[in-house]
C-alpha cells in the first residue's frame, strides 16, 4: 500500500508531502502519524507542504486533525512551506487553518519545535501551553 | 463565445479526483493563466470532483477551453445522477454539510470562480458549472 514516509529525527517526526495525495492516502498519513507519535514519544511533528500545489478542504481538514490529535498526544505540529498561491486560495476557499501552527520554512519550523521543547523542559511544573 | 477544445473525464474513484486536478492544471497552464488563477481553479475542481463522488455517487467532468473576443477561460461542468440537493440555498452556505465534510466545498468553489451555476433535481442529479477567465 502506498504511504507517505515519516522520518524520525531525535524527538521530532518529519513528513514531506511530495505527491498529489488522494483522500485515502491523506487519511493513512493521519493514522500513521498518530501511531508514530505514541510509539516514539515524539514531542514535535513537522509537516513540509512546500511541494503541494493545492490544499483543498480535505487536506486542510487533515492538517487540522493532525494538529489536534498530536496536541492531545502531547506533541506540537508545525506545518511549513506553504506556497503563496496556495495560501491565497485557501483563505478564499474559506479555510484559515485554525489551530494549525505554521512556519515559512523547515528551518523556522524546527526552531519553533525546539523552542517549545526547551520551554516545556525548563518549566516542568508550568502547565501553560506553548501556543500564543 | 466559442469552445476551442473539450474533453470528458469520469469521476468514479478517489484516483479520478487526482486525475481531474492534474487535467485542470494542464488546461489552465495551456490557457496561459497565472499561478494564482491556476491554483484557484484546480482547488475548486478538487472540491467539486469530491462532491460529485461523495454526494453524487460518481459522475463526470466536462472540461472546456473557451474564448470570447480576446479573453480565454476554462469552463468545468460536473454532472452526477445522485440524490440531488433538496435545498440549494442551504447547500451553498459556508459550513453546512449533509455528510462528513467541512461544508466549504460548494460555497468555497463559488468564491474561487468567476461564474458559478448549479442545477439540482431531487432523485435526478446535480450539475455544477464553473468558469474562470484568464
Amino acid at each position: 500500500m502506498e504511504r507517505i514516509p515519516i522520518l524520525r529525527m531525535g524527538s521530532f517526526l518529519l513528513v514531506t508531502i511530495q505527491v498529489d495525495m488522494h483522500d485515502r492516502l491523506a487519511m493513512t498519513l493521519q493514522d500513521d502519524l498518530t501511531t508514530k507519535i505514541v510509539q516514539t514519544g515524539a514531542s514535535g511533528v513537522l509537516i513540509d507542504i512546500s511541494a503541494l500545489d493545492i490544499v483543498d478542504s480535505f487536506i486542510g481538514r487533515m492538517l487540522g486533525n493532525i494538529s489536534a490529535m498530536s496536541r492531545v498526544l502531547d506533541a506540537e505540529t508545525v506545518v511549513v512551506g506553504m506556497q503563496p498561491a496556495v495560501a491565497i486560495t485557501l483563505v478564499e476557499l474559506g479555510l484559515s487553518l485554525p489551530g494549525v501552527r505554521t512556519a515559512l520554512n523547515v528551518e523556522k519550523g524546527m526552531a519553533i519545535l525546539r523552542a517549545t521543547r526547551t520551554l516545556l523542559g525548563e518549566e516542568e511544573d508550568d502547565d501553560v501551553s506553548p501556543e500564543e | 463565445m466559442s469552445v476551442r477544445k473539450s474533453e470528458t473525464m469520469p469521476i468514479r474513484t478517489q484516483a479520478d479526483i487526482v486525475h481531474v486536478r492534474q487535467a485542470v492544471r494542464t488546461w489552465s497552464v495551456d490557457a496561459g493563466m497565472r499561478l494564482v488563477d491556476q491554483t484557484k481553479i484546480v482547488t475548486a475542481a478538487s472540491e467539486l470532483a469530491r462532491n460529485t463522488l461523495e454526494y453524487g455517487g460518481g459522475g463526470e467532468l466536462l472540461l472546456e477551453s473557451l474564448s470570447e473576443g480576446i479573453r480565454v477561460g476554462l469552463r468545468l461542468t460536473f454532472t452526477d445522477h445522485g440524490p440531488g440537493i433538496p435545498d440549494l440555498e442551504l447547500a451553498l452556505k459556508d459550513g453546512w454539510t449533509s455528510g462528513s465534510g467541512m461544508g466549504m466545498g460548494l460555497s468555497g468553489s463559488k468564491r474561487l470562480s468567476n461564474e458559478f451555476e448549479i442545477e439540482s433535481q431531487v432523485g435526478i442529479g446535480t450539475t455544477v458549472r464553473i468558469t474562470r477567465w484568464k
